[in-house]
């Protein structure tokens, strides 16, 4: 594994301006992005080609997207992957005598990954939790991070600790210890947690001042006050916590034996000259390693584990399914609420938008048309992520929308794209010979449009916009992106905090089921009323 | 505005009325002059010209030479009409499509108070009345309530007669009025159509039907190769034909109903 002395190599330049610094920023955010679905890609097409347990290989999964210095596609060949991770899982392959191959995955999803077994072990800041162990091989910590606020320069006095942001937007990674932190935090009338999917935008968001602070592991906050100017990460730390390897709990064996090599790495000094390459190494990992060696191994195969890894912040501890259930069950309606009410409004947005630019291709001149045929190809032949993405994050220098607006404005302008070509082909539909009809009797063009034409349109429409509706409902899921915790999210945090996706996805489910099925029951009823004589 | 026309007795007056689409010389100067109360059948080949005629009276399509004057709303060539042109042209004439054109998603009495409320602003109860009351001097006024796919094909041309007769034109064009009608309906049609004659209705239909044409037109203009070549009282055209196209006509129309009663 080669692995750069400088892990930042790749970073925009400082003397550069601090715009095109976030623009910088930006593009390596999408760079990554591309890296990724290209690794994923490659990753996918080996997966289908081998099973996960070939003979002589460490099949090991982590997220790509997670980025130095942990797991990032090797600038200089993105067909590979460099970090400490790679590191590590390198170790621990070449102590088994096997070869690592890595397989990329979602982190939301390593858990869910490694216990369908993908692959034998997640590795990548994966964080050592009470519900990880509940459900999951873990093996002993290997790293431990602290739990810090970073702020912008100027509120560096006034913002020290979490006590200080009583009110205050603070952003972290959806699904974390960091995120559990925030949310007892808020419960107590303290700070407001924002959820991000990604590393990089809390902090670009909070040097542009869409939150007030970011509550992140001390590798990240380091990394980002490299890359954004005008940070100031807080010294004290609010939580400790470790990262770790998880392993299925049928590998328990394997596991042990993983415990054993880490042990192993250091007592003899490997882990720590691999921390020190990357620019890690501090005396916390020192101390931890001497607790864990204190610590008496436990026989190989056991499930339960002593605490050196349990994070001393105030993390939730594991909790039943019925008692989890109770506690999330507000959130995931608040969540279904956001969804419901989101989709509502981008749906109107929709409709409104796309009747007009329907009408401006059926009635337009030639320039208008032509503007607005390459308005409905680019929003439908381009992924709506990438949309919300350019608007939300794409668009911050120039207008900073808050993230519900740019949700709903992201979601709205894509889907009048599609709608507006429902009703361009609904009013092409409706018999000219109608509209002559009616402009024989003296019925003004516009009279055609709103008592003949619409009217009809409108009911030929009906049955394909109820479907984009639906379709709508379940798209709002990609606006978690800009840190909107819709139902899907929720459903994600949830999961990840009970360490099982089947109860909350059974609950997610049903919630999208309750909103949708009744939307098609109204749509129908209206086809029906519209369909008979009225007076 | 009425008066100076009514002495004239000329409803239609269209001179030389020449009309191309594309490379295709449609209508090459027709002449012809509609008087009140008549009843003018046009008659013609397919594709001689007979429902462009109509629908350039109609202000539907621009014609390219010639007048047309609508009693008193004078049209000009080239260009399409100016808005209080095209408004003042709407109020002279109505038309009954072949395919009837019922705005499908009203009923047949809202497709005939449709234009009455919105066009001429009279109050929705009176126009609902008068909406009716034609619908029943039309013998469907119990079908007032019905939907157009409800309708039969008689039912439907008796409702788009009525819609076209709501806002009183002077002048209504029909086309192909007896295609989808059966015998008997086909009278009961004429029946109502001399009705509105008598009270003053000027009617100009485009029609294959010589049968009809006997029994009803008060005159017929037979139309080929986008020209007038033949008019006169029915009788007289229509039994003894001058002109090859008209013997054509009359000619093929036999054959086809030779056909038609062998088999």
């Amino acid at each position: 594994m080669s692995s750069p002395y400088n892990p930042w190599s790749n970073v925009a330049p400082i003397d550069v301006t601090q715009t095109r610094a976030r623009l910088g920023s930006f593009l390596l955010g999408i760079a990554r992005l591309a890296a990724a679905l290209l690794l994923a890609a490659g990753g996918a097409a080996r997966a289908a080609a081998q099973p996960p347990a070939t003979a002589g290989e460490l099949r090991w999964g982590g997220d790509p997207e997670g980025g130095s210095p942990y797991v990032e596609a090797d600038p200089l060949d993105p067909s590979r992957v460099v970090g400490f991770e790679v590191d590590v899982a390198a170790l621990i392959a070449s102590k088994l005598g096997l070869t690592p191959r890595f397989q990329p995955v979602q982190f939301a999803s390593i858990d869910a990954s490694v216990k369908r077994g993908d692959f034998l072990i997640g590795l990548g800041g994966i964080e050592d939790t009470p519900a990880r162990r509940a459900t999951l091989a873990v093996t002993v910590p290997y790293y431990e991070f602290r739990e810090v606020l970073t702020v912008r320069a100027g509120d560096a006095s006034r913002f020290r600790t979490l006590a200080d942001l009583r009110g205050r937007r603070v952003a972290t990674l959806g699904g974390t210890i960091a995120y559990e932190i925030l949310l007892a935090s808020h419960a107590g009338g303290g700070a407001v947690a924002v959820s991000y999917d990604d590393d990089v935008h809390p902090y670009s968001d909070l040097a542009i001042g869409r939150v007030d602070a970011v509550l992140l592991d001390h590798v990240l906050a380091e990394k980002a006050m490299r890359r954004e100017r005008g940070l100031v990460t807080q010294p004290d730390a609010v939580a400790r916590g470790h990262y770790v390897g998880v392993l299925d709990l049928k590998n328990a064996a394997l596991r042990g034996r993983i415990d054993a090599i880490l042990r192993e790495a250091m007592r003899d000094g490997s882990l720590e000259s691999i921390f020190r390459r990357w620019g890690l190494w501090n005396d916390d990992q020192q101390a931890l390693y001497t607790r864990v060696l204190g610590t008496i191994a436990p026989a190989p195969g056991a499930t339960a584990q002593s605490p050196p890894g349990a994070p001393d912040g105030p993390a939730p501890g594991v909790p039943s399914t019925a008692a989890a259930v109770r506690r999330y069950l507000p959130a995931l309606f608040r969540a279904a609420l956001i969804t419901i009410v989101l989709s509502c409004l981008a749906m109107a947005l929709a409709i409104v938008l796309g009747v007009a630019v329907a009408s401006g291709r059926v009635y337009g001149g030639r320039v208008l048309r032509s503007l607005l045929t390459a308005y409905v190809e680019l929003t439908r032949g381009t992924p709506v992520l990438l949309q919300l993405f350019v608007l939300y994050y794409g668009l911050a220098e120039i207008v900073r929308l808050p993230a519900f607006v740019a949700a709903l404005l992201g979601l709205g302008l894509n889907y009048a794209a599609y709608e507006s070509e429902i009703y361009r082909s609904a009013l092409e539909a409706v018999p000219k010979g109608q509209l002559e009809a009616a402009r024989v009797l003296g019925l003004s063009e516009r009279q055609v449009f709103t008592l003949v034409r619409g009217p009809q349109a409108l009911r030929l429409a009906l049955a394909p916009m109820t479907n984009d509706f639906v379709a709508l409902l379940k798209d709002s899921s990609l606006v978690s992106v800009l840190t909107v915790v819709e139902l899907t999210k929720q459903t994600q945090i949830f999961a990840a905090n009970l360490g099982s996706w089947v109860v909350p996805g059974a609950l997610c489910a049903a919630l999208y089921l309750a909103m949708s099925l009744p939307l098609a029951r109204a749509a129908r009823r209206m086809e029906a009323k519209w369909k008979a004589p009225t007076s | 505005m009425e008066g100076a026309h009514v002495m004239s007795g000329l409803v239609l007056e269209a001179r030389g009325v020449t009309l191309r689409r594309g490379a295709c010389e449609v209508l090459r100067g027709v002449d012809l002059d509609v008087r009140r109360g008549e009843l003018v059948a046009i008659m013609g080949l397919s594709g001689g010209g007979k429902t462009t005629f109509l629908r350039a009276v109609a202000g539907l399509e621009p014609f390219d030479g010639g007048t047309l004057s609508v009693d008193g709303v004078s049209l000009t060539a080239h260009a399409a009409p100016p808005p209080d042109v095209l408004r003042a042209l709407r109020r002279k004439v109505g038309m009954v499509f072949q395919s009837h054109y019922l705005f499908e998603h009203l009923t047949a009495a809202h497709n005939v108070w449709l234009a009455l409320v919105h066009v001429h602003g009279v109050p929705r109860p009176e126009a609902e009345r008068k909406a009716l009351a034609l619908l029943e001097q039309m013998g469907v006024g119990a079908r007032a309530g019905a939907l157009p796919r409800e309708l039969s094909g008689g039912e439907a041309q008796r409702v788009a007669i009525a819609r076209a007769l709501a806002v009183d034109p002077p002048l209504l064009l029909m086309d192909e009025p007896t295609a989808s009608l059966d015998p008997a309906r086909r009278d009961e049609l004429g029946d109502t159509l001399e009705r509105l004659t008598q009270s003053g209705r000027t009617l100009l239909a485009a029609t294959h039907d010589d049968d009809f044409v006997r029994d009803y037109a008060d005159r017929v203009v037979v139309v080929a190769d986008g020209r007038v070549v033949e008019e006169g009282v029915p009788a007289a055209v229509l039994g003894s034909p001058q002109h090859p196209a008209t013997r054509q006509l009359l000619s093929q129309k036999k054959r086809s109903n030779g056909r038609g009663a062998g088999s």
